[in-house]
This record gives C-alpha cells, sequence and structure tokens, in this order.
C-alpha cells in the first residue's frame, strides 16, 4: 500500500528540519482582518506556516477558522462581498495585491474541500484535469496520473478502473482522489478544509497517513474541528476562538494562540485554550 | 437509498395508512381524483377521436402527396418536409444563443449589476409573451428591411427561435444551477479559470439537462402555427422545400388550413396530419424524457 | 519517479492575460444582451405602427368603441367587441382550468404516492405539448359540432366561445397544477407534522395548512393561466369564430383579439396602410396586457420565493 521508502522520506524530513531555521515562512498573516461586507468575521490574526510543516487551526465553530483558510488561497473571492485587510503573504508576495492573479495563486495553493467533490467524470479525468486546464506540458498523462494517485495512497485500489466514474468510489476513496487531483497540478502548498468530517474513523486514520507521507513534500493547513486530529498530524496548531462584539453581538474570530502543537495542548499559556483543550469550553 | 428522513416523508406524504376514513375526508379524496381522472379522459377522447377521424386518411398518400383542391389527392408531403426545415434551422440558431446566454446569466454575471438584472426578469416577461407577437415582431422587421418575400425558411425559423430563446435560456440555466457549487470550486482550486471551469466542468455536467430542455423547446415550436401565420406560412406549395430561402408550409399551418375547409374530406386530412403531428411530438418527448432518466447526473 | 517542480523563492503571481477567455465570456454577454434587443424590437414593432394607426383613430375610438369593423367600407375601430370574446373565452378557460388544476396540485403534491406522481405529471403535461391547432381542431370538430350540438342539442352555430374556453381550460391545466404543485411541494413539512400532531387528518393539513401557506404561488400559476388564456391564437382563431361582434353568452360566436390577428394576417396588407397598422395596435394592446399580467405573476413569485 505504501511505496513511499520510509528511510528516504525520514532522511529527507532530517534535511528539512535544519532548514526549516533559516526559512521564513512559506504563508504568513500579518494583521488579517477578513469581511464579509460590513460584519467582521475574522479580526487581527498573525501566524506563519512553515516550509514542510502540519499546521492544524482548531477551534469551536463560527470561529473563523475556515474563512482564513478559504483566505489563502482567494477561495473567499468567489463569496460575494468577502474582503481581506492586512497582509497575507505567499513567499512574500501580497496574494491580494492588485496586481496578483486568483488563478495563480490557486495552482500553488491548492485545496482539499470538506466533503469529497470529484468532478463528474472517469477517475482518470479527473486527475487529468488540472495539468490540462493549466497547459502543462507533459510526456506522459498517464504516468503523470499514476504519480499523483500513488502519492494519495489511492493507486492500487484504482487502477483497474481508471475509466469508471469517480462517483463510484467511496468516501474515503474520493476524498484521496481529491488529494491526488491537487497534487497533479504540484502546487506546494496544500489547504485541507476539515477533510475528514464526512468520513468514517478507518478513512479518517488513512487520511491521516496520507498527510504525514505528504508532509515532506508540501506545505499543509488543516482546518480540523476535532482536537485528536490535530494532535496526531500538526506540527503546530493555531487556535481560534469567537468573541461577541459588546454592542452588536456579532461573533468575530480570533486568534488565541499559535504554537508548536505539543505546547499547545499540553501547556496553553492562555486560559481560554485550556478550557478547550480541556473540553471546559462552551 | 433509504434514509430515516426518506422514510418520513414518504410516511407523511405517501398514501394513508388505516384513519382518514371519514365521509368528508373520502369526498375530498375523490373530488381530487375526478380532476385528474377529467383531465386523463379529456386527454384520451381527443387522442381517440382525432385517430379515428383521420383513420382513412392515415396512408402513405401524406407522405407522397402535395395539397390539392380535391381532398383524395391531398397530402402533407411539403408541409412534413417544410416543418422539419423549420425546426432545424430553429435548433441552429437557438441552441447555441440560449446558452451562450445562459451561461453569462448563470455563472459569470454580477447579479448586483443593474443590467443583469434587468436581462433576468426580461427574459422570465419574454417567455410568458403569446406567440403571435414574436410573429409581429418579425413581420415589423421584414417591412423595416423592405424584405417583400416573407415565406423563407429561415423567417420563420427566425420567429420561432426567438419564441423558445427565453425557454431555452431557462432551462440551461436550471441545469447549470443543478450542478453543485463544489464541483466549481474544486475546478477552480486546481488553477482553472472561470471560462474553464464552465466549459470542462459546468457545462458538460448540465448537457443532460440542457438537451432535454431544448428538445421540448423545439417540441413546442414544432407545434407553434400563430407566428408563422403572420409570415405568409400559409402557402399552396406544390414542392419539397429544400433550404434556408425555400419557401414552406409547415404542419401546423396545414392542419389549420384544412379544418377551415367546409368540406369532410379535408377535416379528415387535417385529423389525419394532427395524428402525425402529435406522433412526432410524442417522439420527440420520449427523447428527452429517455435522455433525462438515462443521462441525467444524480449529484 | 518525479517531485514537485523546484520551488521559487519569489513566486510570479503576476497577473495573466487570458483573451482568449475575454472573448468568449463577451460573446456569452452578448448572447444575452440579445434578449434586450428582442424586447426592444418588439415595443418598437408594435409601437411605430400603433403611433401611426392612433393618429388616424383616436385612442379613444379604439378603446370605448362598440363597432369593429376595420374592412368595411365605413370602417370602425371600437375595440370593445374583440375584448368581450377574449374575456369571455378567458373566464370560461379559468373556469375549468383553475378547480381541476388545483384539484390535481393537492392531489399530487398531498396525497400521491411517489410513484403515482412520476406517472401523473408527465402524463399530464402531454396536455400542455399538444399543439395548439390540434386543439382548435378538436374543440370544432367533436366539442362544438358533436358534443355541444348533437349531444347536448344546444342552440348554437358552427363557433361559440364556450367551446373555445373549455378546451383552452384543459390546455391550461397542466401550467396551473405544476406551478401550484411546486408551491405546495416547498411549503416545508415541518408544517405538515405539526399540524399532524395537532390531529388534523390530510385534508384538513391540505386545505387548512398547505393551501393557505402556498397561496402566493397558486396565485402565480393562476395569473399564468391567464395570460396564456389571452394570448393564444390558434383554438380561438378556429372555434370562436371571426365575426367581430360583442359576445353576450357563451354560446355565441366571437372574434378575440388574437383571432383577429391571426385572420387579418391571412389577407395581405400593405406596409403601412391603416389596415397593416390596425393588426400592430391589437398586438400592442395585447401585449401590455400581458405585460402587465406577468409583471403581476412574476411580484407575487418573487414574494413567494422570499416566504422559505
Amino acid at each position: 500500500m505504501n511505496p513511499i521508502d520510509t528511510t528516504e522520506a525520514a532522511a529527507r524530513a532530517d534535511t528539512f528540519e535544519a532548514a526549516r531555521e533559516y526559512r521564513p515562512p512559506v504563508l504568513d498573516c500579518d494583521s488579517v482582518s477578513i469581511f464579509y461586507d460590513d460584519f467582521l468575521a475574522v479580526h487581527d490574526v498573525n501566524f506563519g506556516c512553515g516550509d514542510n510543516e502540519i499546521t492544524a487551526l482548531i477551534g469551536p465553530s463560527g470561529c473563523g477558522k475556515s474563512t482564513v483558510l478559504r483566505s489563502f488561497n482567494r477561495m473567499n473571492d468567489l463569496i460575494e462581498g468577502a474582503r481581506v485587510e492586512g497582509t497575507i503573504s505567499y513567499h512574500g508576495e501580497d496574494i491580494y495585491h492588485s496586481d496578483v492573479d486568483a488563478i495563480e495563486v490557486r495552482r500553488r495553493i491548492g485545496m482539499v474541500f470538506q466533503k469529497p467533490n470529484p468532478f463528474p467524470k472517469s477517475i482518470y479525468d479527473n486527475i487529468a484535469y488540472g495539468p490540462r486546464v493549466n497547459g502543462f506540458k507533459v510526456d506522459s498523462m498517464d504516468d503523470l496520473v499514476e504519480e499523483a494517485l500513488t502519492k494519495a495512497a489511492l493507486w492500487d485500489e484504482v487502477k483497474d478502473k481508471l475509466k469508471q466514474s469517480a462517483f463510484g468510489l467511496s468516501g474515503g476513496q474520493q476524498q484521496r482522489l481529491c488529494i491526488a487531483r491537487t497534487i497533479a497540478v504540484r502546487p506546494e502548498v496544500i489547504l485541507m478544509d476539515e477533510p475528514c468530517s464526512a468520513l468514517d474513523p478507518i478513512a479518517t486514520l488513512r487520511i491521516e497517513d496520507l498527510m504525514h507521507e505528504l508532509r515532506s513534500d508540501y506545505t499543509i493547513v488543516i482546518v480540523t474541528h476535532n482536537m485528536q486530529q490535530a494532535a496526531r498530524v500538526a506540527d503546530k496548531t493555531a487556535f481560534f476562538t469567537a468573541e461577541a462584539h459588546e454592542v452588536t453581538g456579532d461573533r468575530t474570530g480570533v486568534l488565541v494562540e499559535f504554537g508548536d502543537t505539543a505546547q499547545i495542548f499540553e501547556s496553553p499559556v492562555d486560559k481560554r485554550t485550556e478550557d478547550y483543550i480541556s473540553g471546559r469550553f462552551g | 437509498m433509504r434514509t430515516v428522513q426518506g422514510t418520513i416523508e414518504r410516511t407523511i406524504r405517501g398514501r394513508a395508512k388505516g384513519g382518514e376514513t371519514s365521509a368528508s375526508s373520502i369526498a375530498f379524496l375523490v373530488v381530487l381524483w375526478l380532476s385528474i381522472v377529467f383531465a386523463l379522459v379529456f386527454l384520451a377522447v381527443l387522442i381517440v377521436t382525432t385517430i379515428i377521424d383521420g383513420w382513412n386518411r392515415l396512408d402513405s398518400r401524406l407522405f407522397t402527396e402535395y395539397p390539392a383542391s380535391n381532398p383524395e389527392d391531398a397530402g402533407a408531403r411539403p408541409a412534413i418536409l417544410g416543418s422539419l426545415w423549420v425546426i432545424g434551422t430553429t435548433a441552429f440558431m437557438t441552441i447555441p444563443l440560449g446558452v451562450a446566454a445562459a451561461i453569462h446569466l448563470e455563472e459569470f454575471a454580477d447579479r448586483n449589476n443593474w443590467f443583469n438584472r434587468f436581462i433576468e426578469v426580461n427574459v422570465q416577461n419574454l417567455a410568458a409573451i403569446p406567440a403571435v407577437i414574436y410573429g409581429m415582431l418579425t413581420l415589423a422587421a421584414l417591412g423595416l428591411f423592405g424584405v417583400t418575400n416573407k415565406n423563407m425558411v429561415w423567417v420563420g425559423a427566425l420567429a420561432l427561435s426567438m419564441l423558445i430563446l427565453p425557454v431555452v435560456i431557462i432551462a440551461t440555466r436550471e441545469s447549470l444551477r443543478a450542478v453543485p457549487e463544489e464541483i466549481r470550486q474544486g475546478s477552480l482550486a486546481v488553477g482553472a479559470t472561470p471560462l474553464q471551469t464552465v466549459l470542462r466542468n459546468t457545462l458538460p455536467g448540465a448537457v443532460p439537462g440542457i438537451a432535454t430542455g431544448s428538445i421540448l423547446a423545439l417540441s413546442r415550436a414544432l407545434g407553434e402555427a400563430a407566428p408563422l401565420l403572420l409570415l405568409g406560412g400559409l402557402v399552396f406549395l406544390s414542392f419539397d422545400p429544400n433550404g434556408l430561402m425555400s419557401g414552406y408550409t409547415t404542419m401546423p399551418i396545414q392542419i389549420f388550413n384544412w379544418t377551415g375547409r367546409p368540406q369532410e374530406g379535408f377535416h379528415e386530412l387535417a385529423a389525419a396530419a394532427s395524428v402525425l403531428l402529435l406522433v412526432m411530438l410524442l417522439a420527440m418527448n420520449a427523447l428527452a424524457i429517455a435522455i433525462r432518466n438515462r443521462y441525467q447526473q444524480r449529484w | 519517479m518525479t517531485t514537485q517542480t523546484a520551488r521559487p523563492d519569489r513566486p510570479d503571481l503576476r497577473q495573466r492575460r487570458r483573451p482568449g477567455d475575454l472573448a468568449v465570456r463577451t460573446i456569452f454577454r452578448i448572447a444575452a444582451a440579445l434578449t434586450i434587443v428582442i424586447t426592444v424590437g418588439i415595443v418598437l414593432a408594435l409601437l411605430i405602427p400603433s403611433i401611426e394607426f392612433f393618429s388616424e383613430v383616436p385612442v379613444n375610438e379604439f378603446l370605448f368603441g362598440t363597432r369593429w369593423a376595420p374592412r368595411f367600407a365605413d370602417a370602425s375601430f371600437g375595440v370593445v367587441p374583440l375584448i368581450t370574446a377574449t374575456a369571455w373565452t378567458t373566464a370560461i378557460a379559468l373556469f375549468f382550468a383553475i378547480p381541476l388544476g388545483l384539484g390535481a396540485a393537492v392531489f399530487m403534491s398531498e396525497f400521491a404516492h411517489r410513484r403515482t406522481r412520476k406517472v401523473l405529471k408527465p402524463v399530464l403535461e402531454v396536455l400542455a405539448g399538444i399543439p395548439t391547432v390540434v386543439y382548435g381542431y378538436f374543440a370544432v370538430q367533436f366539442i362544438q359540432a358533436t358534443v355541444l350540438r348533437d349531444w347536448f342539442d344546444l342552440d348554437t352555430g358552427s363557433f361559440s366561445v364556450l367551446s373555445a374556453g373549455f378546451v383552452m381550460g384543459i390546455m391550461i391545466i397542466p401550467t396551473i397544477a405544476s406551478i401550484s404543485e411546486d408551491a405546495m411541494s416547498a411549503v416545508p413539512n415541518s408544517l405538515r407534522q405539526g399540524s399532524a400532531a395537532l390531529g388534523a387528518n390530510r385534508r384538513q393539513t391540505a386545505v387548512k395548512v398547505i393551501f393557505p401557506a402556498a397561496l402566493s404561488g397558486i396565485i402565480a400559476a393562476v395569473v399564468l393561466g391567464i395570460s396564456r388564456a389571452v394570448g393564444e391564437t390558434m383554438i380561438v382563431a378556429l372555434a370562436a369564430g371571426q365575426q367581430a361582434r360583442i359576445v353576450e353568452g357563451p354560446l355565441e360566436a366571437g372574434q378575440t383579439m388574437t383571432g383577429f390577428i391571426a385572420n387579418a394576417a391571412l389577407g395581405d396588407s400593405r406596409v403601412g396602410s391603416l389596415e397593416y397598422n390596425t393588426l400592430f395596435a391589437v398586438g400592442l394592446l395585447l401585449f401590455l396586457l400581458t405585460l402587465l399580467i406577468n409583471v403581476i405573476s412574476i411580484a407575487i413569485v418573487r414574494k413567494f420565493r422570499e416566504a422559505y
């Protein structure tokens, strides 16, 4: 099932471990506030996602963690009235600068959604879609499809039915197909918006294993409502919560605490984090 | 798939199981039943009487003969061919235009823009304008350009195209809307442009619905006579229509003409032609339903 | 096996020119705008000849005159006879279509099995798909000649607004049934459950809860039915008669507005002649009437969409 050589992966991970010290974050939020029309959804968020790290965004529902995630590849642009203040930079480039092409951003920063959303096409065409629309010049699309499916740990299960509709796969397989589809356009960052919330525990476990494998090649940001999942997969964790406005009662998301996952879960600095982690929240 | 929700709905909406057997409830149900039965009986009587009326003339002469002053020698050959020409041309004019307009309205138009909102209301309005008005529009346009020979295939097709354009637009929009938003997001998330997303993902997913809607719209055009009546469609044709500039008449107009004649023989012809027209429409409807059932994507 | 591409330190995210995308999207926009051209065309096509018409015939005489004889030597242009015929055929059509259409809708929405509904709905829609000229044939040959005259032995001629209106009513049953059924099906199930929980049976639920909740949708359906009946041409041209006179009873013949248009179109009138302009003046009246009805209908539908 797992074609990746673990010793090689470990060796690579070590190299990146060393390199991380010197690298600036891939994605960086600087005083980011996100509005839907007049409604302030997220206020003054500052944190960065490092190279080859898995960063988990956790917090109660309505705390704006998904909103932040969707602003990383400008998927929020699709929502009418959505607006970002502050700076979200990708390798130092402000992705909301007027001269930036949202499509170019999305090519480099892929996204996996809460509900598996395969295209109504064959398994093969689902994977080949991204490279095709991006005009990739590849020697062999077959190889590219195989590579992406292998990386997503799906190849062995589907190699004999590539021409069949993707809708015939199970939920977990569909989600891995969506991951493979994202990998196929060779992004640097993969955003995952509660990727396991629609899956059963076994399928969830496989996706988590997959995240560990992908970690050596990609920067991953995952939104999850499942704290155990964050603790299992993430290197860094950002805890968000929602605060009601004194006058209007509008609930605005704020970043409470950001740090190494172990620190967040074992010795949180903020009282609110501690309450949430220990289940005393709400 | 069985779900709890589905089971509850079936129980609530399904036939009463026990209870609800008071006289007034039964009477109410009977009245409801009768309204449906009345409509169905009407439909059956219409079809049966038309077949009986036209039975003697449902033969090869209908397909081979040209209109004539003696009903025995008359047939609907030019009208059948004319209908095919006009409807074929209408399809070529309307479907690309209607799909393009629908894509703009559904996928690209900014809803906050007054012009786009105006277009939306306008399309709804156009769909409810009486067919005969489209004939008047075409008539006036021809007058404006000084075209005196109105009896041409493309002129009739133009009027029918404008008539069914809103229907095609509305059907296409509904099919596009049925494609879930997640599919579009998935496409955009791998770096596709909005246009690529529509052309390669959303539109192919909507094709069965568009095909069904278009066929139904064309079947409406096939049965429509009013606009063509204003455009000189009622002519005595003794040749086969053979091109866009050719003179034509259509099945509904031929039926109209024969129904209005005093001789009984022509009434039989009208009934026979009606049966043929109904069969053609039934075939188109069956095709539309077959496409819907066979290819419609279940999301 | 290849791995991902090399990572640029400063990714090139600048706006790309996509002239192809822009061109295609412009084509789509033009296609949508063409629908406006059609509307403007209709308005101009009807208005310009009508203005010429009203320069010769005063508006008052047109709207309130009771004699319609545009082609006679002592021509007269009172449209009232055409309006009475249209009003009679429309009213008769609604008399049949509203109860039957709503009955069918309530049955399908609240009582029918899913499978029954799946069969009934398309069969009912066949009624909407029958060409109006076939309805016209049936109205004049069967309903008028056989049913009204031979079977019921009624005092009526070859044509009557009753046979035309009745057949037209059947024609619009699917319109009324299908839109009302949509409105009733859109009523949330919680209302049905709530009503059932209070001990109401399904007749009471349908009549006292569902019907009022879906009322605006039902009204919109009826309004759309009216607009179809007013604009219907072939049935009245064949079955209602060609004499333009004030209609005083259902068994009389009469020429409707659309009937006049269809009939006048058969003659070949010269562009710009008074006869030609008359056609458009009646067309304009018909257009304004249906437009008014449609605007009301759209407004009602919009309101009903907001309800849930």
